[in-house]
């Protein structure tokens, strides 16, 4: 359905969105490699040229470059699974005839509207305070020792509360999905034999295999740039430095620019490199 | 008005020409009916006319002046969908008044034209609904309708009685050659289905891989299909091509005898095979026979009440003067 | 599945579902209770629910404390400017790749989605000093079109996979009643595809207005939003739950109702043409 007129209609009307990301994207990358290759420090007032790579190879032989990607597959890899796993879980059972169905649905989905900032505050003081939060009540209660939950296990706690927040999307999605199967693949399984555990296995999962790699591929563009929740709780200590908040320190906090752009280029690759794989496999699968 | 001229008209999807150069001719008036199997370039061609796609060659004129560049609003054709294509948001008012507001009438006009398209398609209850409060055949005029508001040179149907199931599918194409016959405008109407195309076309125009294989009359088609393709096309049951010594005994390559034109007989005959299906249809019936020293079976129609069953033997003649010769490039010969 | 299903299962499942979706709804409850509390109420030990003295004046402190209503403007005037914007950029852009695809089209749509991985902190840095070098850091104009900028591979995806279940034969047929390409957008796209660009607007909106990273980072005073607004509570204020909670709650209530009331075409819109 394209004649040239149409053709050439389309060409003009995709421009402004293709000139602006292309604009957006290319200034701050250009002026980021440039001040990744300067010995940049602004607040000493150093500006000198030509580090060449030294930027780079200090980025990467720092022990924290090494951590931070370390602490950012935690983080990621860690909310993926919980919210892929219970996300099933939990569609599964909402898909089931219960009573107030609706009432359950909008309980669920309320932490996808809460901001980070706040979920991250709250989380950290009202529930994870060794002292005067909920989690030291409980424990308390139980006649435990109440845990200090963001610096003894800093890394686990970030990743519950981040996995709050998405659970809600990933549930949703597959809700839908679920709902979106037909019934009648259901029934012909079971008249084939196939009992509750081989119906989910051979028909429900690979009827979500589209909807689990959106849910993977939108989560990790979020995750990948997880910042607030971070800042707020441990602001990096601990081991829960990723390696967002690692370039975030290294310019914003120690004010050197050129040691963080080159962080900044070498995060820029990273993602690149995810974004292929990614694109790879959801592309594909949004094709089917 | 509404002479539509197609001079060398090609189209190229990228290095694959699914329409090699082409000239056709429809006159003012004429119902024209593009058939061909699915894939055969009918679709892309009629998109052509409408100019919904861009020919990658050649000229297209009508009425006289070159519209080859025009946009499709302004080749005053109007094209009825095999979708319908109605405007799901808009009332039915709204669809048939959609044109007329785009070409900027004034209201009175408008609303003029709405009601009597309306009554002329039976639409006048229906006028507020939405389209899919309809059902497939009142879509169908719904979208009849949208086209004639514009009292347009000509209109283009693509395969629109696709999607009606079969009685109404009879039903509706009686409404569009009676429409014919009453607005007496140019149509080309694309179908697979060449019952469509025998008993709606003033002239049909059969296409095989985006090759023009005939254009004529429904009975200059088939009585004198032009080739084999044509002849195999034509006609329902199909023809029945025989190859091999029957043929040659004709001095053809192929020989084509149409269901009809052989003759059941008790007792002799040309050929002599074994019922294998039969179809009763009531009025006919329709003899599947298997003859020795034949790659296929053949065809046959007998009478409605044939006393005839499975693996009964049975005798053919063919009517002498119906048998189509065709060589070995499978064109007819004299 | 249309059979009939035992009562017993029933309640076991109707239990299962809400003991769990209260507990996933509960910090957001829990919030929402403490912030009518005392402050010697909210750390009470054992925690007390609903039995206690209901106060509002936590609102009352953190209104005068912060001036809660500028913040709830700024971040009405970026959520929704931004999402403005982003829908009339993002409108002819998917139309052009859902309904005149050509061979680079996929291509296109993953190049955007793709800048939306580039990781914010890579670039902060020069964007910083483009918006000083201009004078328009803090300002909600640039604010504006950041927000719309990080959102809008989001936005386009989302209009794209609507418009590509609109079939072209209705496009085609506008085009030969006579329709330009503006009426053609105008009077039979967007009006098709109005509960599709509904819910891109909603999760548009929703996005925008919990971003946290740009609006902390670039902004003090003039612009800053509620996500400024609820982190001057990080420290050592967090200490006081009742008027964290109160200043928590007014943060995301707004949004809150918002999702809620539309959470039908969110839904939909949310599922990125991965559900048919």
């Amino acid at each position: 359905m394209a004649t040239q007129h149409s053709r050439s209609a389309a060409r003009l009307m995709m421009s402004p969105a293709v000139f602006l990301l292309l604009v957006w994207m290319l200034v701050p990358l250009i002026m980021t490699l440039w001040f990744s290759t300067l010995d940049y420090r602004p607040m000493r007032g150093t500006f000198d040229c030509c580090e060449g790579l030294g930027n780079y190879s200090r980025f990467v032989t720092s022990s924290a470059f090494l951590d931070s990607i370390v602490a950012t597959l935690q983080l990621v890899g860690g909310v993926l699974v919980i919210t892929v796993v219970g996300g099933v879980l939990l569609a599964i059972l909402l898909d089931q005839p219960i009573w107030g169905q609706g009432v359950v649905r909008i309980l669920v989905i309320a932490p996808f509207f809460v901001m980070p900032t706040v979920s991250a505050l709250v989380w950290k003081n009202m529930f994870m305070n060794p002292v005067n939060g909920l989690f030291a009540h409980l424990f308390k209660g139980l006649g435990l020792q109440p845990v200090d939950w963001l610096s003894q296990y800093p890394m686990f706690s970030i990743i519950l509360i981040v996995s709050w927040q998405w659970l809600p999307f990933a549930t949703l999605i597959l809700l839908t999905a679920i709902q979106s199967l037909d019934s009648e693949q259901l029934e012909a399984a079971e008249m084939d034999g196939a009992g509750p555990l081989s119906r989910f296995g051979h028909i429900i999962l690979p009827h979500l295999a589209r909807s689990i790699t959106v849910v993977v591929l939108i989560q990790t563009i979020f995750l990948l740039s997880i910042f607030a929740e971070i800042y707020v709780t441990t602001s990096g200590a601990f081991g829960t430095r990723t390696l967002t908040y690692l370039v975030y320190q290294r310019v914003i906090e120690s004010q050197n620019v050129g040691l963080g752009s080159a962080g900044g280029i070498i995060a820029v690759i990273l993602a690149n490199i995810v974004a292929l794989v990614l694109m790879r496999v959801v592309g594909k699968n949004l094709d089917a | 008005m509404g002479r539509i001229t197609l001079d060398k008209v090609r189209k190229a999807f990228g290095d694959v020409e699914v329409i090699p150069p082409l000239d056709l001719r429809i006159e003012d008036g004429e119902f024209v009916v593009f058939v061909g199997p699915s894939g055969c370039g009918k679709s892309t061609l009629l998109r052509l006319i409408a100019g919904l796609e861009d020919v990658s060659g050649g000229e297209i004129r009508i009425d006289g002046t070159d519209a080859t560049n025009l946009s499709p609003a302004k080749r005053r054709l109007a094209m009825v969908f095999q979708s319908y294509a109605l405007y799901p948001h808009m009332s039915v008012r709204k669809n048939i008044a959609f044109p007329l507001k785009m070409a900027g009438l004034d209201k009175a006009e408008i609303d003029k034209r709405v009601e009597g398209a309306a009554k002329v398609l039976n639409l006048d209850s229906y006028l507020d609904r939405r389209p899919g409060q309809l059902s497939g055949g009142q879509r169908q005029r719904v979208a009849i309708g949208r086209a004639i508001v514009r009292e347009p040179s000509a209109f283009l149907f693509d395969e629109p009685l696709s999607n009606l199931d079969a009685a109404l599918r009879v039903g509706m194409r009686l409404e569009i050659s009676e429409l014919h016959k009453r607005l007496a405008t140019t149509m080309i109407y694309v179908t697979h289905d060449q019952v469509e195309a025998m008993t709606m076309a003033d002239k049909i125009v059969v296409l095989q891989a985006g090759h023009i294989e005939q254009v004529g009359s429904p009975l200059e088609l088939y009585r004198t299909p032009r080739n084999k393709f044509v002849a195999g096309f034509i006609g329902s049951p199909r023809m029945n091509l025989i190859e091999g010594p029957e043929a040659a005994k004709h001095d053809a390559h192929t020989i084509g005898i149409r269901p009809e034109h052989l003759m059941v007989t008790p007792e002799g005959g040309t050929w002599t095979g074994k019922i294998g299906v039969s179809e009763h249809l009531g009025s006919d019936t329709f003899f599947h026979v298997t003859v020795p020293g034949f790659a296929e079976p053949l065809t046959v129609r007998a009478g409605g009440e044939v006393d005839l069953h499975y693996d009964d033997e049975i005798h053919l003649t063919p009517d002498p003067a119906q048998i189509h010769r065709f060589d070995a490039e499978g064109l007819r010969l004299a | 599945m249309a059979r009939a299903v035992t009562t017993q299962r029933k309640i076991a499942f109707t239990a299962l579902a809400w003991i769990i979706g209260l507990a996933i709804f509960f910090p957001i409850l829990w919030t929402i209770l403490t912030s009518f509390k005392t402050e010697a109420t909210a750390i009470a030990d054992p925690p007390v629910f609903f039995n206690f003295d209901w106060t509002l004046e936590n609102y009352t402190v953190v209104q005068e404390r912060s001036d809660y209503m500028r913040y709830l403007w700024n971040s009405v005037v970026l959520a929704v400017g931004s999402t403005i914007f982003g829908i009339i950029i993002a409108v002819p852009a998917a139309w052009s790749m859902a309904f005149v695809p050509g061979k680079r089209t996929k291509d296109v749509l993953m190049w955007m989605l793709s800048t939306k991985m580039l990781p914010a902190v890579g670039v902060l840095y020069p964007i910083r000093l483009i918006l000083i070098e201009l004078g328009i850091l803090d300002s909600k104009g640039a604010l504006i079109f950041i927000l719309m900028m990080i959102n809008l591979p989001i936005i386009i995806w989302m209009l794209y996979t609507y418009f590509r279940e609109i079939p072209g034969e209705i496009l085609e047929a506008a085009r030969m009643d006579g329709a330009t390409l503006k009426d053609e957008i105008l009077y039979v796209l967007t009006p098709m595809a109005i509960p599709g660009i509904a819910s891109t607007v909603l999760l548009n909106i929703i996005l925008a207005w919990n971003e946290a990273f740009w609006t902390l980072t670039l902004t003090t005073v003039d612009a800053a939003p509620l996500t400024a607004f609820i982190a001057s509570y990080s420290s050592p204020e967090g200490l006081f739950y009742a008027k964290l909670s109160a200043a928590s709650t007014m943060a995301i209530a707004p949004i809150l109702i918002l999702g809620w009331f539309s959470q039908k075409q969110l839904v939909r819109g949310l599922t990125f043409g991965a559900v048919k």
